[in-house]
């Protein structure tokens, strides 16, 4: 019964009052249009199949991954519960396109991006409206996840700050892949050919961040020096470490900052790789 | 309403649109005709803001469509050609969406949805999926989500097309009817259908415009405008025809029926003179004292003109 209540008081409401801030912004702040192409993106995603098929993978992967650490647990290291959400984010490199890719490739591939285009809306009402929706769904996706909270606090007693901040890091990730595969459906008609590319995409985007990789820049020597500007770019890049701050627990202003301005800078790019995609 | 300045359209080194300029006031229905690739749906893109112009300009009510985007394009209702839908959405679903994209005020919304589906018949699909459509009915809630917002400026891209006849008959005076209190552009290869609907007319080939007009200043180009078609009697044909070819407004004089004592012949007006020809083969015959058995003029035909003056391309 404890544990319970725990779970209410330290996961339910927390996610409550986020998600009515949610919707309070969306109706009190946003423009009437993201609203209208929020709420017809993310319908869509509930009359296609699409949305009940990844969280069935992705509660599938999740529970799989969640029972190879419940051992730790009960070992009574409550904080190692941090390798579960390490692992999370190589799942959300391809859950996350998988999500997005449909977004504004299928908007090409029926034509129908000439309606949305000819309406009187801001370029950032649709974009932003659109990626709401997908965020909602892996918003959604992390929420279903609980089972996995409550059977680690039935096993044992874990840190559940540790765990609230492993959820926030791993959401942030999840976002900015979401904002890399907006850019990439930009591009694309082809929904495969968005998914594949997003998928490559961030992965360099999680791998960038490796620590042996800035490990390697500081090593290189000779001709391989005309990829340092390269790799470095890619590892500044990386979210691994912001990531990593986050799960620990320690929010960072430094980090959610760079979440923020990295998602904000991948919706811009959509909308410039929209503005080519006519000219 | 619409006015459109010297509008250019490049794709790579391809010169899709190449200096089109028109005007359509509110009142008007102005068609667009020309032969596949002319550039008409370019010229169409450009004017909704869905493509931006290489060079020229486009206003809406005098909102610029490029500096003054929102405005201008609040102005407007546009069928692309390709009558594109979101798939995943029901006929109502859809036209709910697209009048709040275009800003019908919430509780002007189901009744603005009633009027569309009404006025383009589409009851019986209302709750259907726009997936399982037919051609024409998809077409038709295409064209329902154009004009659901009641707009000042109506863009159609071949708005008949894939309609069955009762249909298309009912979009031409729909069209001809909204063009009272609106201004309309609308693309179609039925010419019968300029006729039917339209105020004026331009034919674009290879981008760029090579006849505008009314309907009737179209018609009266074609090579057969003006034509007359005699048949009198009382003087030998080869008579007549001698005295028809005398007269300054006649071009040519083709028989058809020849006998001693009357003629039955085409009569191709000189350039420019149509309008004299038949009075004068009237006055001919009058002091001929020939009884007139039948004297016709011919109106022209688009479809000649569209061919005389669209040619060379077919040529090439
Ligand atoms: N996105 C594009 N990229 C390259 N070329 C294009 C593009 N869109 C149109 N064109 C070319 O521009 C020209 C004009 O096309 P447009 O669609 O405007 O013709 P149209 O007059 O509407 O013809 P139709 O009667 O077949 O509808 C064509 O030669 C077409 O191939
Ligand atoms: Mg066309």
């Amino acid at each position: 019964m404890d544990a319970f209540i725990t779970l209410i008081l330290e996961f339910a409401i927390p996610t409550l009052i986020v998600s009515a801030i949610f919707v309070a912004i969306l109706f009190y702040v946003l423009p009437r249009e993201v609203r209208t192409i929020f709420k017809r993106e993310l319908k869509s995603y509930f009359t296609s199949p699409i949305a009940y098929v990844l969280f069935v993978v992705f509660l599938g992967i999740s529970g799989t991954l969640s029972f190879f650490f419940t051992g730790v647990l009960e070992g009574g290291e409550a904080d190692l519960f941090l390798p579960y959400f390490q692992y999370l984010p190589w799942y959300l490199v391809l859950i996350a396109p998988a999500v997005g890719m449909r977004l504004w490739s299928e908007e090409q591939r029926l034509g129908t991006l000439e309606l949305m285009l000819t309406m009187p809306l801001a370029p950032w009402h649709a974009i932003l409206g659109k990626f709401l929706a997908a965020g909602v769904v892996l918003f959604a996706m992390l929420v279903l996840s609980f089972p996995i909270v409550w059977t680690m606090n039935f096993l044992g007693d874990p840190d559940n700050g540790v765990i609230m901040a492993g959820f926030v890091a791993t959401f942030f990730v999840a976002l900015c892949f979401l904002a890399v595969t907006s850019v990439i459906s930009a591009i694309t008609r082809s929904q495969l050919v968005a998914l594949l590319v997003s998928v490559a995409l961030c992965l360099m985007l999680w791998l960038g961040g490796l620590p042996h990789l800035s490990e390697l820049i500081m090593n290189l020597k000779g001709g391989w020096l005309v990829f340092w500007p390269i790799l470095k770019l890619v590892n500044g890049l990386g979210v691994m470490p912001h990531f990593t701050e986050l799960a620990k627990g320690v929010l960072g202003l430094r980090d959610i900052v760079f979440f923020l301005s990295f998602i904000t800078f991948c919706l811009f790019a959509t909308s410039v790789a929209i503005r080519l995609k006519r000219a | 309403m619409i006015e459109v300045e010297n509008l250019h359209k490049h794709f790579g080194s391809k010169v899709a649109v190449d200096g089109v300029s028109f005007t359509v006031k509110k009142g008007e229905v102005l068609g667009f005709l020309g032969p596949n690739g002319a550039g008409k749906s370019t010229t169409m893109r450009m004017v909704t803001g869905f493509l931006p112009p290489t060079q020229g300009r486009v206003t809406i009510g005098g909102a610029d469509i490029e500096a003054n985007e929102i405005e201008a394009k609040s102005k407007i209702g546009y069928l692309p050609e390709a009558a594109p839908l979101y798939s995943d959405m029901t006929v109502e679903g859809f036209l709910r969406f697209a009048a709040e994209m275009r800003r019908v005020p919430a509780n002007e919304i189901t009744a603005a949805v009633n009027k569309a589906i009404e006025t383009t018949f589409l009851e019986p699909v209302r709750h259907q999926s726009v997936d399982t459509l037919s051609k024409g009915y998809r077409h038709r809630t295409c064209f329902a989500q154009s004009i659901i917002h009641d707009p000042e400026v109506l863009i159609l891209d071949e708005p008949t097309d894939g309609l069955d006849p009762n249909q298309k008959q009912e979009i031409r005076q729909l069209i001809r009817r909204m063009g009272e209190t609106k201004a309309i552009i609308f693309s179609t290869h039925i010419l019968e259908e300029v006729e039917a609907s339209c105020t004026r007319a331009i034919i674009i080939d290879r981008g760029r415009v090579i006849a505008d007009g009314t309907p009737a200043e179209l018609m009266a180009k074609a090579s057969n405008a003006g034509i007359v078609t005699l048949r009198a009697r009382g003087l030998a044909g080869s008579g007549i025809k001698a005295e028809l070819e005398k007269l300054d407004v006649v071009a040519s004089v083709e028989t058809i029926a020849s006998d001693e004592n009357g003629i039955t012949a085409r009569i191709t007006p000189a350039k420019g003179r149509a309008d004299k020809l038949s009075t004068a083969v009237f006055g001919v015959c009058k002091d001929k004292n020939l009884s007139v058995e039948e004297l016709r003029v011919e109106e022209g035909r688009l479809d000649l003109l569209f061919r005389e003056i669209t040619k060379t391309d077919a040529d090439k």
